[in-house]
């Protein structure tokens, strides 16, 4: 039975060809010594919580490509419609054009049915495609908004799964600001106190996650009021280099006066070239 | 090979499970449905309190076991065909329906899919019934159980299973059940959801972790 269905070519439906064709691949370039480039990941730490009159996203902004920084202020949370974003964690890419496809579905939709999109909607229309996938889009979501039932968090797994809750983290950093979340989170808190705890969450997996760090941005989402926070707190100032310690010059900067280097000879000759041939052409600017 | 200065989470690749204990028991005059809320992926615990009794229609439910993303997708698939059906037939669906449609996708995805399905409800021709379809097979049972905290209570359901119960007796049954497998099994835990369906509808309830019933731990 089972020879049968592997011979048989599938009617309809995603073709994962092309993934088994990579994994060989992969294997090849690894026995002969080197490594296949590696996809841009956001590391990252992402989270959100509800709270009494909205949904709080927050996420870090450093990118990597293997142990190296790509992005020291990378945006992770993605316009989805006026009243939902999204925060993205796994490979960059991935994020990036999941939401995008979604969000222009949903205002598509959005104008269809006449009406402010539900958070539930973008929900489903989210999972379904990452489903179809079966877990090669790496995208793990944090999805929040408020509509017309009040205000909606929910977590989307790279295979599909959901699951709608009141607090959620993903992404390396998510197991430190979960840690945050289930010390401190209470239901209804206000706006102020909301927006510390998700501070505090995401600056728990900067300093604690090696694959999260730079600033904290924050999204504030009320019943017809958003504010995209960019940056939120500058966690990790660049640092001014001292010129002086204990009254000596430090090196730090690199700009010598004039006249610190000697000259010893100086030799002037100079190129006669003599013009052969000019022509001007003219470009059509209209 | 490179070396990771901060390896990638397992759990980010790793699929998320619904780890899991679920069981389904018919009484006098309707079903019991209970199960844990602990979904784990890879060894995190990504979801402390989700509730794996999906409704599949007012007096249909189904329990979720095995692969999160593969049983959610299942259970909202067959709630859209069984609202479909049930307004083409004016009726409230049959729960061998609702269980046949199951099995239909668990079968013919069977090499794809890692889900099983406990389809359990009311229906006015043959009462409370419980259907088990795992890997595509469809068998009506007087009660039945899944997961991997199942393994650790076939004994004690056996033993402890009787016919013609009343609701009472049969919620405690699945309460105690339940608290044996995730006292046990490690990937099962946190409240238990039970759903009792008769002729009058269903009922939720949430039993959280300290208000189950106590058994020798020491």
């Amino acid at each position: 039975m089972a020879s049968v269905s592997v011979c048989q070519y599938h009617s309809g439906g995603f073709s994962f060809e092309n993934c088994k064709r990579n994994a060989l691949l992969e294997a090849d370039i690894n026995k002969l010594g080197f490594s296949s480039p590696a996809a841009r990941k956001t590391g990252t730490t992402i989270c959100g919580v509800v709270y009494k009159d909205g949904v709080v996203l927050g996420a870090d902004t450093r990118a990597t490509e293997g142990m190296v920084v790509a992005d020291k202020n990378c945006s992770k949370i993605h316009y989805i419609s006026p009243n939902i974003y999204c925060c993205g964690a796994g490979t960059a890419a991935d994020t990036e054009m999941t939401t995008q496809i979604i969000s222009s579905n949903l205002e598509l939709h959005s104008l269809s049915t006449g009406r402010l999109p539900r958070v539930t909607t973008a929900n489903r229309m989210l999972k379904q495609m990452l489903f179809r996938y079966q877990g090669y889009i790496g995208a793990a979501l944090v999805l929040g908004g408020v509509d017309c039932n009040g205000p909606h968090l929910y977590s989307i797994y790279p295979h599909g799964s959901t699951d709608k809750l009141p607090y959620v983290t993903m992404g390396s950093g998510s197991l430190a600001a979960m840690a945050v979340f289930e010390d401190r989170y209470r239901p209804n808190m206000e706006e102020e106190e909301a927006k510390r705890l998700v501070r505090d969450a995401i600056a728990a997996g900067i300093f604690n996650d090696l694959g999260s760090g730079s600033n904290i941005d924050l999204c504030v989402i009320t019943k017809g009021n958003v504010d995209y926070l960019r940056p939120h707190d500058m966690a990790n100032k660049k640092g001014v280099r001292e010129d002086k310690v204990y009254g000596r010059p430090v090196t730090g900067s690199y700009r010598y006066k004039h006249g610190t280097t000697g000259v010893l000879t100086k030799a002037v000759t100079p190129l006669n070239l003599e013009v052969v041939e000019e022509s001007v052409q003219t470009m059509d600017t209209s | 090979m490179s070396e990771e200065l901060f390896p990638e989470p397992e759990w980010l690749s790793e699929e998320v499970k619904t780890g899991t204990t679920i069981i389904a028991v018919t009484f006098d005059g309707g079903v019991v449905l209970g199960s844990d809320s602990r979904v784990s992926a890879g060894e995190s615990v990504v979801n402390r309190v989700m509730n794996k009794l999906s409704p599949l229609h007012d007096k249909i439910y189904c329990a979720l076991s095995g692969s999160a993303a593969d049983a959610q997708t299942i259970a909202e698939m067959v709630n859209y065909q069984l609202d479909v059906h049930s307004i083409e037939v004016e009726a409230d669906p049959l729960v061998c329906s609702a269980a046949t449609l199951v099995k239909n996708i668990s079968y013919k995805y069977k090499e794809e899919l890692s889900a099983h399905l406990i389809v359990a409800g009311w229906d006015k021709k043959k009462g409370g019934q419980v259907y088990a379809t795992l890997s595509g097979l469809l068998t009506r049972q007087p009660f039945a159980i899944g997961g991997s905290g199942s393994f650790y209570i076939n004994g004690f359901v056996d033993a402890e299973f009787r016919k013609n119960m009343t609701k009472r007796e049969c919620q405690e049954f699945v309460v105690n059940a339940l608290t044996l497998a995730m006292g046990r099994d490690g990937s099962s835990g946190g409240v238990a959801y039970v759903v009792t369906i008769d002729k009058d509808g269903a009922e939720e309830k949430c039993i959280l972790g300290n208000e189950l019933p106590k058994f020798f731990d020491e």
